[in-house]
């Protein structure tokens, strides 16, 4: 039995600075009991010879430099976890917040987790169909991928990962295995009730682990609520063979939790104030998505994140981008526009999509389709902004065309209904429809054999 | 000496320790029970500051820490080709037999195999004398590299043992040298370097070979020279990987290393399962056979990402002084100066600009001035060529990283946002992107491509240049009140845009092009230019000289002529004579 500090030098936003104190190892968590009565907890997080920083998990409001008994527990943060996890819900530290039984395990899973070594993994090549004609065509989902969902305020990401849960299908599998990991991180009450109606609407309840850091919740949880997240699914996928399906959001909210931790600490501030390790920190919860060799699971990891201002080039999209494969952006103007679900086709891609569709996994023409039809939406925009100009009178036989295309393209094939689930064949066959608008010399990513067997057929 | 600090400090990977007035700056040291590997970085008074290369969570003070008596160094010996290794030079396939799907801490120092048995050619006699540098035994490394086995730089002798030829562990005594001083050196396959410290050479060279990539926009408008540095910065989406991974398949380099510098996982599993299957147009062998990976994914650890470019240099300098051509991908070179900038931070160091170190430039100058053709202390030539690419933040290039690179680098492959949203691949700005190897390299052209290539060249990219200035009037008023020789200027840019500068990496064909095809498809499209322009000068309107099948004809060459069949293109440049021909034909009557 270690022994008790009673006092605590100093209290500093989250911070709380004990000296006097050997044995400590870094990274660990001590129990502080405040006023003998309600335990926090707290994590070491800088140590300085006997002088030991760490960051209290549910705050420090309430302590004082007296009123507590701290505990050093010799160990980093860990979780229990069994199967009996599927259906329940959890704080952003691993405690069960459903009135429901401690979970019962011996092994305890260290939530920080390992990186996964790249010998070790498989490259993801199995298409999942979520039902979505602008993901499933144009940058389609891959299991073991790590897919974010770029969005704004008031945007409806919401709803599309909803609509993804429920439809989303892996072509010729087992079906039946897979679960959902949900992770929220400093959401309003309306949105993390909104994801759970929607769960037990689907049946899928049962088969969802949540961990719940809502907005007024402790912003240190917020910082472990991810990775407690992702050490389940690690659990689920690696040692019961299961497909997970992970969704965190709001990675905006983590992302503002570790600056305002970092400020805290008092570090060299980088870019608009976020530290200068947040490309690391976020690869260390992004990279834990994927497949290994020998096992039957896997871990596809959607996150979402509300760009600030609608701004691709903030530090938050713009490093999630460069460790994801890939990005779905959501654009403002086609929400305005009321088409659901408002992707905005020329930024978002799929970096794994190459590999896991074609002949073998969709349909052959797949991959010419998509590039023509990002190649020509692409010039619907220049031709818009020249019409914005010269009038629409003006323009060219052909650039009409080209309007008429990107119109329909928007308002028939992006826009489709919340509970619509299309099948791959259908949307691939109304994209040739829509290209079929423009004259078949216009169409320069097609491979001629493949344009003559779909072309206006 | 018997040496041991004692940990007092820990913060992440920054650690620090007392009672290391013994130890050296760059020494590596082991750290606590778990023997965690760090490098000294600097020392003050009694006390050493430690950057560690794995995790340290559980690390307490009072731990002990070991020194190692090197610099961190990697061993340089038959085994390092077709193997994948993290940023301190450690197997990760062997990492995966100690400890299955996940990389544990204080797994320790491992390297190359040692068991493994390589078959020898002893190339010397007893009784020579050796000098530094010089070649004593050939080991067939691979079906296309022969490892030659060379005496250690500062080691000198006569032979005075030398063993049969045959099969042999690394670590097999195969020759013995006496130097001057009587003092004898047993040589084995191993050289141990450290890594932060460039190999020697006898003497640099200039440059004046083209690394040929079988991209047209390098090989033709951009291009990289053997022993050369280049950078291709672009924003997320914009392609860097697949460029980088173009490089790694198809250029002309003897061997590659390809450095996956904190970056995607998965993407690190992608080369390791295409590389085997894939074949070296000039070897018929898989690429595997050349190439050297070295992945430090972002989620590993970061001080280890900071060595890994470290790493890779130095088994590309080695290779080099063998008299190989060295093509080095760094994948990314941001990501290193983030693990700068990181560990500068735990430190507590002044920042410069947006919290990078001071000394940000000046590694990155030592960095790529470790590229260049030189000729080691053997006599042979060999080169190393740098690729680095750089991810600047929102795509801005005016961020230091991006600013301090085109400094050190002379060719600057900017990708283009714009571009890649468009899918126009590879994304690099054919108007911001420069080359001083163009210049370098003309009389290399001339002799191996043709006489007129880089005319043509300049030719195709002033089209470029007036096709962008046209467009901001198109943009304005439409591109119907153009007079006909500017809207010709536009047809031709398009042709140059999707038929030579657009490069499809996933099409059998298209993925590699033989620099005659390259060239052949220049000479194609301007052909098609002048005959056009001849036609306008006689005032033939535009919609009959734009003739679409034509056009598409000579945009679709990339996918119709095999690099087999490139006489086939002669075909498309009749098929123009043939048009233009009946078409002045037809209007000499007309405009009479």
């Amino acid at each position: 039995m270690r022994k008790e500090i009673l006092q605590i030098d100093k209290i500093d936003g989250p911070l709380i600075i004990l000296s006097n104190i050997d044995g400590v190892s870094y990274g660990e968590i001590i129990d502080i009991l405040v006023d003998d009565k309600t335990l926090r907890k707290g994590k070491v997080v800088r140590i300085e010879k006997d002088k030991v920083v760490a960051e209290v998990f549910e705050g420090t409001s309430g302590l004082s430099t007296r009123n507590v008994r701290v505990r050093f527990t010799g160990n980093p943060l860990k979780i229990p976890l069994s199967k009996e996890i599927l259906g329940r819900t959890f704080n952003g530290i691993g405690e069960p917040i459903d009135f429901n039984s401690p979970i019962l395990s011996k092994e305890k899973y260290n939530i920080n987790g390992r990186p996964m070594n790249p010998v070790a993994r498989v490259y993801p090549r199995d298409y999942i169909n979520t039902g979505i004609s602008a993901i499933d065509a144009l940058m389609t989902l891959i299991r073991g991928q790590k897919l974010p969902i770029f969005s704004g305020n008031g945007l409806p990401h919401n709803e599309l990962a909803v609509q993804i849960v429920k439809q989303a299908k892996i072509r010729g599998s087992e079906g039946g295995n897979f679960a959902i990991v949900f992770g929220a991180m400093g959401v309003k009450h309306d949105d993390a009730d909104y994801f759970i109606k929607s769960f037990k609407e689907s049946g899928v309840l049962e088969r969802v682990v949540m961990f719940l850091n809502l907005a007024d919740d402790p912003i240190i949880e917020r910082i472990s609520t991810p990775r407690c997240a992702l050490t389940a699914a690690e659990y689920l996928a690696f040692e019961h063979n299961m497909h997970i399906l992970a969704i965190l959001t709001d990675m905006t909210s983590y992302c503002e939790a570790l600056r305002e931790m970092s400020a805290a600490r008092e570090e060299v501030p980088s870019r608009k104030g976020y530290p200068g390790y947040m490309y690391s920190d976020l690869a260390g919860i992004y990279e834990r998505a994927g497949q290994i060799n020998g096992k039957g699971g896997s871990i596809t990891l959607l996150p979402i994140l509300t760009m600030p201002n609608d701004d691709i080039t903030h530090p938050i999209p713009d490093l999630t981008g460069f460790i994801t494969e890939g990005q779905i952006v959501l654009g403002r103007e086609l929400y305005q526009r009321n088409i659901y679900p408002p992707v905005a086709v020329l930024p978002s891609l799929s970096r794994l999509m190459k590999d896991g569709i074609g002949e073998k996994y969709t349909r052959e023409d797949h991959a010419d389709v998509a590039n023509q039809i990002f190649s020509s939406y692409s010039k619907v925009q220049e031709i818009r902004d020249l019409a914005q100009i010269i009038g629409e009178e003006d323009l060219s036989e052909i650039d009409r065309k080209y309007l008429e295309f990107g119109r329909k393209f928007e308002e028939e094939f992006l826009s489709q209904r919340k509970d619509e689930n299309r099948s791959i064949e259908g949307t691939l066959d109304l994209a040739w429809k829509l290209l079929s608008i423009l004259p078949i010399e216009e169409l320069d990513r097609v491979d001629p054999k493949i344009a003559q067997k779909y072309y206006r057929r | 000496m018997h040496k041991e600090g004692i940990v007092t400090f820990i913060n992440g990977p920054v650690v620090k320790a007392e009672n290391m007035s013994l130890f050296k700056v760059r020494e590596m040291v082991t750290i606590g029970q778990q023997r965690l590997i760090g490098e000294v970085i600097s020392i003050e008074n009694d006390e050493a500051t430690i950057q560690v290369y794995e995790e340290t969570e559980g690390l307490k003070p009072g731990e002990t820490v070991k020194s190692t008596g090197s610099p961190l160094s990697v061993k340089l010996a038959p085994g390092m080709i077709g193997n994948i290794f993290d940023g301190i030079q450690r197997p990760l396939k062997r990492i995966d037999e100690i400890s299955p799907d996940f990389i544990p801490e204080g797994i320790g120092l491992l390297s190359l195999d040692e068991e493994k048995k390589w078959e020898v050619h002893i190339l010397v006699e007893e009784g020579q004398y050796l000098k530094q540098g010089q070649v004593f035994a050939h080991v067939p490394e691979t079906s296309v590299i022969t490892h030659k086995l060379m005496v250690p730089p500062g080691i000198e002798g006569k032979v005075i043992f030398k063993k049969e030829n045959g099969h042999y562990p690394i670590r097999e005594v195969l020759i013995k040298l006496e130097d001057k001083t009587g003092t004898v050196h047993e040589l084995n396959m191993i050289q141990e370097w450290p890594v932060r410290t460039p190999r020697p050479v006898s003497k640099r060279r200039a440059i004046e070979e083209l690394l040929v990539t079988g991209q047209r926009v390098l090989d033709i408008f951009f291009p990289i020279a053997k022993g050369g540095a280049a950078a291709v910065p672009g924003g997320f989406g914009t392609g860097k990987t697949v460029i980088q991974h173009q490089l790694a398949k198809w250029s002309n380099a003897d061997i590659i290393v390809y450095i996956g510098c904190g970056e995607r996982g998965n993407e690190m599993t992608n080369v390791l399962e295409e590389f085997p299957r894939l074949i070296d147009p000039r070897t018929q062998r898989p690429i595997m056979e050349r190439t050297i990976l070295i992945a430090n994914t972002s989620n590993m650890p970061v001080a280890a990402r900071e060595a890994s470019i470290y790493t890779g240099i130095t088994m590309a300098e080695y290779y080099r002084d063998m008299g190989y051509d060295v093509a080095i991908m760094a994948d990314s070179t941001s990501r290193w100066a983030e693990a700068l900038r990181e560990i500068s931070g735990r430190l507590e160091e002044m920042p410069a600009e947006e919290g990078y170190p001071a000394y940000l430039p000046s590694r990155l100058a030592e960095f790529y001035e470790r590229a260049g053709v030189a000729e080691s202390l053997n006599g042979e030539t060999g080169s190393i060529t740098i690729i680095g690419a750089v991810s600047p933040p929102g795509g801005d290039f005016s961020e230091p990283v991006t600013e301090s690179t085109k400094r050190f680098v002379s060719a600057f492959l900017a990708l283009d946002r714009a571009l890649a949203y468009a899918r126009h691949y590879p994304a690099i700005n054919y108007l911001i992107s420069y080359s001083a190897y163009v210049d370098m390299l003309s009389d290399w052209y001339k002799e191996n491509v043709g006489e007129d290539l880089l005319d043509l060249r300049a030719k195709l990219l002033s089209i470029l240049q007036e096709e962008k200035k046209l467009m901001e009037i198109v943009q304005l008023v439409g591109e119907d009140v153009l007079p006909n020789d500017q809207r010709l200027i536009l047809e031709i840019a398009r042709v140059i845009k999707n038929g030579f500068l657009q490069q499809n990496a996933l099409h059998k064909t298209d993925s590699f092009v033989s620099l005659e095809k390259q060239y052949k498809m220049v000479k194609t499209i301007y052909h098609l230019y002048e005959r056009a322009y001849k036609c306008i000068k006689l005032g033939i309107p535009i919609s009959q000289i734009k003739d679409e099948k034509l056009f598409d004809e000579i945009i679709k060459i990339k996918y119709t002529v095999e690099n087999d069949k490139i006489e086939l293109i002669d075909k498309v440049n009749d098929d123009i004579d043939l048009y233009f021909d009946e078409l002045e034909e037809k209007y000499k009557d007309n405009l009479k």
